[in-house]
């Protein structure tokens, strides 16, 4: 046993105890839900949790891997979201079942947000630094204006669009709203469940380890390390840049859609830039480039609040503020950060966790 | 004669926008850092504003005063706690160490003052300018906002040019390092370059309040992004870019508003941010910096 674990590859270890612990996560909480020990709050919250999981991962690829700063995130999820709720709205009838009808969904609104992932990276990623974090923050914006701006409706004349109002559309009054301007889309089929997006952050972890462990990975990594050299040695900057922030937009989007399905009603209003840069916060305290580290951000970020609300209540968010300012403090300043070294343990550079 | 209105107001939006923006501008300009927090000093010092000039009822331009002091040591003392330990830090780390300090403050003012929107009372008592035998009124907010903002832009580029402090300013945005060297004091230009940009803030506060008189924990936000990408649209770093920038947006923002959709104002505001950067990836009066090996 002891001899097999030494010839396992450092990196295929770190990916195997990332494994090992969600699994674990998984039971232990499918344990405590079945035996009644878990609250109703913390219930609701086992979706989310998975899909901030989720966003924060695919993130990661782009601001860890890559080495570029997006403040898209919640853009890519609104589309990912819209299309999955609008297309299973509109496919309820034609395809009943939902354990055929949810996958279906999932993969239509990753690819369609991956696809406006590279065609919005494709002008963008020219860009360096803070101008392309602006412009991803931009795009995010005009995605979830226009996704709050749009009426769609079907009747038995087919579909009527409008960014106006409802009665700019012309639809019969016996028509129905598939989208409703700010108020967005109703009626969504309750489609997410834990174990699904569990599954979904599970296979979002193994495609990231796998894409950060292949060929691909280490040509998007000697990008983020030095561009100049890779492009002297024949790296495909755009190429390999686009394939990083499509995968990333695409991730995000099956956790928009996996987000639609958790809730019955969907506003695009959600999608702000502030969600956007919550994500950003999961990546950078997880550790850059440690996709074991956003996971574990994400899910302890989004707890704390929630937790602190028992207890603290309105002051919750101020606390919040003042563990964000300490955890950079403590993590990023030399000073602070040698005097800790002694009490805890630092990790092995260039170790991707 | 509606678009005629309807272009004085954007630039008077687009000055509050610039006066915001040159804070931005400022201090990214010597610290290299996106001061996400600067919206929200702008919140805080609206509310310093309403609570000196209507709950004690002090005159307005006192007001404004007392929050231009308040939101300096309030910029200063950001500065000193949350960002001067972290200078040696990744740009990335400073970032998220300014989103705190913007969570901090929302959540400050959240717990202080309550979720309930403030009807903000105007500090503005010029009288409207009315145009064509009234077929254009121009508010006094509008028109104050225009007159206060250039006069801030005219008096900051001298004040850059022409001052020892200025140009101290001027050599730490080129190179710190060398401008330590120089025996410039980097630590006490860095803080007075938030203290301006803070200060600013407090005036821009007033001013957009003035204008568009609800005043609640996260008024700050969205007019600190569009100031942000005002900086952004005219080169950030540059002075008379942030005015530039500032007033495009502001007139973008008010037209679109007026003539396409309210809903998809700000889309139209970003989608020329998007437009302008890919033909000149630095801003209209950026300066182009070539890489080296």
């Amino acid at each position: 046993m002891n001899k097999s674990l030494k010839t396992v590859k450092p990196y295929t270890k770190q990916s195997l105890i990332t494994y090992v612990m969600l699994i674990a996560v998984f039971v232990v909480t499918l344990i405590l839900r079945g035996s009644g020990n878990m609250s109703y709050m913390m219930q609701d919250l086992l979706v989310p949790l998975c899909v901030y999981a989720i966003l924060a991962v695919s993130l990661n690829l782009t601001v860890g891997i890559l080495g570029e700063l997006s403040l898209g995130q919640a853009g890519f999820m609104c589309i990912g979201a819209y299309s999955g709720a609008l297309f299973s709205n509109l496919m309820e009838e034609a395809i009943p079942e939902a354990a055929i009808r949810y996958p279906i969904a999932l993969v239509f609104g990753g690819v369609l947000a991956a696809i406006f992932g590279i065609l919005i990276g494709i002008p963008v990623l020219r860009l360096k630094g803070d101008y392309l974090a602006i412009v991803t923050l931009a795009f995010g914006e005009i995605i979830k204006n226009i996704c709050a701006s749009v009426y769609l409706g079907r009747d038995a004349e087919g579909f009527h669009v409008s960014i106006k109002s409802v009665s700019d559309m012309n639809m019969a009054s016996d028509g129905e709203m598939l989208i409703n301007g700010a108020l967005g889309i109703n009626g969504t089929p309750k489609d997410s469940s834990y174990e699904i997006a569990f599954i979904i952050l599970l296979l979002t972890v193994v495609i990231a380890y796998n894409f950060v462990n292949s060929r691909t990975g280490r040509a998007v990594m000697s990008i983020r390390d030095n561009r100049i050299a890779a492009e002297s040695i024949g790296i495909n900057i755009t190429k390999y840049k686009l394939i990083t922030f499509g995968l990333t937009a695409f991730l995000a989007g099956v956790a928009g859609v996996i987000y639609s399905h958790n809730f019955s009603t969907l506003q695009a209003v959600k999608f702000d830039y502030n969600m956007s840069i919550l994500v950003l916060v999961f990546v950078v305290l997880g550790g850059i480039g440690s996709i074991r580290g956003s996971v574990i951000a994400a899910v302890v970020l989004t707890l704390i609040p929630e937790l602190l609300r028992e207890t603290i209540g309105n002051y919750r968010m101020l606390f919040y503020a003042i563990i964000l300012i300490g955890m950079m403090l403590i993590t990023s300043n030399k000073n602070i950060k040698d005097k800790l070294s002694g009490i805890f343990k630092k990790n092995k550079k260039g170790e991707v966790q | 004669m509606g678009l005629l209105s309807n272009l004085i107001n954007g630039i008077s939006l687009g000055s509050i926008y610039a006066v915001i923006a040159l804070g931005y501008t400022m201090v990214y300009g010597i610290a290299k850092m996106l001061n996400f927090a600067h919206g929200d000093v702008i919140m805080i010092g609206a509310y310093v504003v309403y609570l000196t000039s209507v709950r004690a009822g002090l005159h307005p331009l006192i007001a404004v005063v007392v929050s231009m002091l308040a939101c300096t040591i309030l910029g200063i003392t950001i500065e000193k706690i949350a960002y001067k330990p972290l200078r040696q830090s990744t740009s990335l780390a400073v970032l998220i160490t300014a989103i705190g300090v913007s969570y901090f403050l929302q959540n400050m003012a959240l717990a202080i003052f309550g979720a309930n929107p403030i009807n903000f009372t105007s500090v503005v008592s010029v009288p409207a300018i009315k145009l064509f035998d009234g077929q254009i009124v121009i508010s006094g907010e509008a028109s104050t906002a225009i007159v206060v903002s250039l006069i801030i832009v005219i008096a900051l580029s001298i004040f850059i040019k022409k001052t020892k402090s200025g140009k101290a300013m001027l050599a730490v945005s080129e190179d710190k390092g060398a401008a330590q060297l120089m025996g410039i004091n980097v630590n006490q230009t860095i803080s007075l370059t938030f203290a301006i940009g803070s200060a600013l803030a407090a005036v821009a506060g007033a001013l957009y309040c003035s204008a568009y008189p609800i005043l609640s924990n996260t008024t700050g936000a969205m007019p600190g992004i569009k100031a942000f990408t005002a900086a952004v649209f005219g080169g950030i770093g540059s002075i008379p870019g942030a005015m530039i920038g500032g007033i495009l947006i502001g007139v973008i923002e008010i037209l679109g508003k007026a003539y396409i959709s309210t809903q998809l104002a700000d889309a139209i505001v970003f989608g020329v941010l998007i437009v302008i950067l890919m033909v000149k990836p630095t801003g209209i009066l950026g300066k182009k910096t070539s890489e080296k090996v």
